[in-house]
């Protein structure tokens, strides 16, 4: 049963992947990549990692994909929007593709695939993975989420680079935002106590782009 | 992993499937008729009153009349995406009834037949899963329509669900840091009965902001007054189902009233106890507990909670108007997340406190 499954389930995500490189409408290639999403959630569950499933449907197919969506509805593209490439181009693309796959199938031919040790069935229910997130990886862990709160607040500072005039007041706004889920002490100073750390942050961010 | 699946267990879940399906479809069914009953309350006229008596027939008279139209599918429109859509609305509609405890485990003889199509450990994400789905059906509709207002339609509709989703994610973290469990099931069971410890036993006595913070959230998930944006038909004509006729109209319509009804029943679970009620202690007793009459009792307190929830809904629907666009995404990222994260950092501050 659960092998059987576990080919349907392969299959889909297979049949599913190739529809999303091969389908020329845009907005079908987003609908075949969400069930290609769906048919790995189906192996997570089949590992018995019913947390992981779930939450690659929420943040992937659920967010992520929505917003792809999102973007490639407004900008309109149609399957006739697809720039014809040249003879040569097509060639030299499948001949690329086809040495990279040739050569990952050598390596794969005979690579000792030691199989994974199993220690217990449970390791990917919530209660377990959120223990171990806690504990053995609390640092790795915090290190990312501050890195995702400072790309947030980076794809903030760049998106209001737009209106110049405004862009001091409008990112100080922002960051006070911030600070005061953070603190609510600093409303009381003003928000124009915050202005320089918007500037800190914004310069930070042009030094490293 | 083991997949031993018996062939009476997969009968019993599949008549438990048939009826919650039929249940939610009758539900809902019927939740157009008080709509309109409410509405004609509201504004002092005696509403549906021509099929059956009080109108009860209504709802058969729609569904025959939608079946009966015409069906169009506009030419300029990507045909399969524009049936997906309807299709993906229901489904994802119905979805999250799998894992509401409708009813106790009811025990016959040596056999428990649980009122539970699935007790996943990861109960509340799937709701937040099959959520997060739900804007596909509304916005593959609006954009296989080739109409520029069915367009505009559901990208407001998909970015309202985006950000009211984010809230009610954080309000539902200080429930589950309470609970300290995802199950549906186990966070019923312990709202037991109503009085506990000293102390109000049901949720929404212990998570007060959390439940307003969901209930605000739910009224923009479900697309309703006052945030029903997605349908201005003073701004957009009607809203991302202008092109559809025919049942398919209906199949859109349909689906808020069972997202309704689902929607309440989760409320109700969450924060209302599920299906427990003050003294049910005594109750079972009485009537002996994992008995079938117990099990209905406790179904019927759901039923009765879940109905209250959507007379609420209406209610608002017909007193409060519809809110502009930037005062909605201001309420929702400017208002709402720091509230839902203040309640969640205070839930956790006093957890912290209690266990010292």
């Amino acid at each position: 049963m659960q092998e059987a499954l576990f080919w349907i389930v392969s299959f889909i995500a297979i049949a599913c992947a190739l529809g999303v490189v091969l389908s020329r409408n845009p907005v079908h290639s987003v609908l075949f990549l969400i069930l290609t999403f769906f048919a790995i959630s189906g192996h997570y569950i089949l590992m018995n990692a019913q947390f992981l499933a779930i939450v690659n449907i929420i943040v992937y197919a659920g967010a992520i994909m929505v917003l792809f969506l999102f973007v490639i509805m407004l900008m309109n593209l149609n399957a006739d929007a697809e720039p014809q490439k040249s003879r040569l181009v097509q060639f030299a693309g499948a001949l690329s593709g086809g040495a990279l796959f040739l050569v990952l199938l050598a390596a794969m031919r005979t690579a000792a695939l030691s199989p994974l040790e199993k220690t217990t069935n449970d390791i990917g229910l919530v209660a377990n993975l959120g223990k171990v997130l806690f504990t053995d990886y609390v640092l790795p862990f915090e290190i990312s989420s501050v890195l995702f709160l400072s790309a947030m607040i980076g794809a903030i500072i760049i998106g209001k680079k737009g209106d110049a005039p405004n862009r001091e007041v409008a990112s100080g706004e922002q960051l006070d935002g911030m600070d005061n889920l953070v603190n609510t002490e600093q409303l009381s100073t003003g928000a124009n106590a915050n202005l320089p750390n918007a500037f800190t942050e914004a310069d930070e961010l042009e030094a490293i782009s | 992993m083991l997949l031993a699946i018996s062939l009476a267990f997969l009968i019993e879940k599949i008549i438990l499937i048939t009826v919650i399906l039929f249940g939610s479809l009758g539900v809902a069914m019927y939740a157009t008729w008080g709509e309109r009953k409410v509405a004609a309350a509201m504004q002092d006229r005696p509403g549906p009153n021509r099929a059956g008596p009080f109108g009860l027939l209504q709802p058969l008279a729609d569904g025959l009349k939608l079946f009966m139209k015409e069906e169009i599918i506009p030419n300029g429109s990507t045909r399969w995406i524009f049936i997906l859509g309807p299709c993906l609305a229901m489904l994802t509609a119905t979805m999250t009834s799998a894992i509401i405890p409708w009813g106790p485990d009811i025990t016959l003889g040596s056999h428990t037949i649980s009122l539970q199509v699935a007790d996943v450990n990861i109960g509340i994400l799937y709701i937040f899963g099959v959520l997060s789905l739900g804007v596909y059906g509304v916005m593959l509709g609006g954009w296989a329509s080739n109409n520029k207002f069915s367009l505009l339609s559901s990208v407001r509709a998909a970015s309202q669900a985006i950000s009211y989703e984010l809230a009610m994610g954080i309000a539902l973290i200080a429930l589950l840091m309470m609970s300290g469990s995802l199950s549906l099931r186990t966070i019923v069971e312990q709202q037991h009965g109503f009085w506990q410890d000293g102390y109000f036993s049901w949720y929404v006595f212990k998570q007060p902001l959390g439940f307003f913070i969901f209930l605000v959230c739910a009224f923009a998930e479900l697309n309703r007054t006052p945030f029903d944006l997605a349908e201005a038909e003073n701004e957009l004509n009607m809203g991302y189902h202008q092109e559809y006729s025919s049942m398919k109209l209906g199949f859109y319509l349909f689906a808020e009233y069972i997202n309704m009804f689902i929607s309440s029943a989760v409320m109700a679970t969450l924060f209302f106890g599920g299906y427990n009620f003050p003294f049910m202690d005594q109750v079972a007793q009485a009537l002996g507990a994992g008995s079938v009459w117990m099990a209905l009792i406790c179904v019927i307190v759901l039923m009765i909670k879940v109905i209250a929830f959507i007379l609420l809904f209406m209610a608002v629907r017909w007193t409060i108007p519809r809110f502009r666009y930037d005062q909605l995404m201001n309420l929702g990222w400017k208002s709402l997340i720091p509230l839902a994260l203040f309640n969640m950092l205070v839930t956790g501050g006093v957890i912290l406190w209690l266990l010292k």
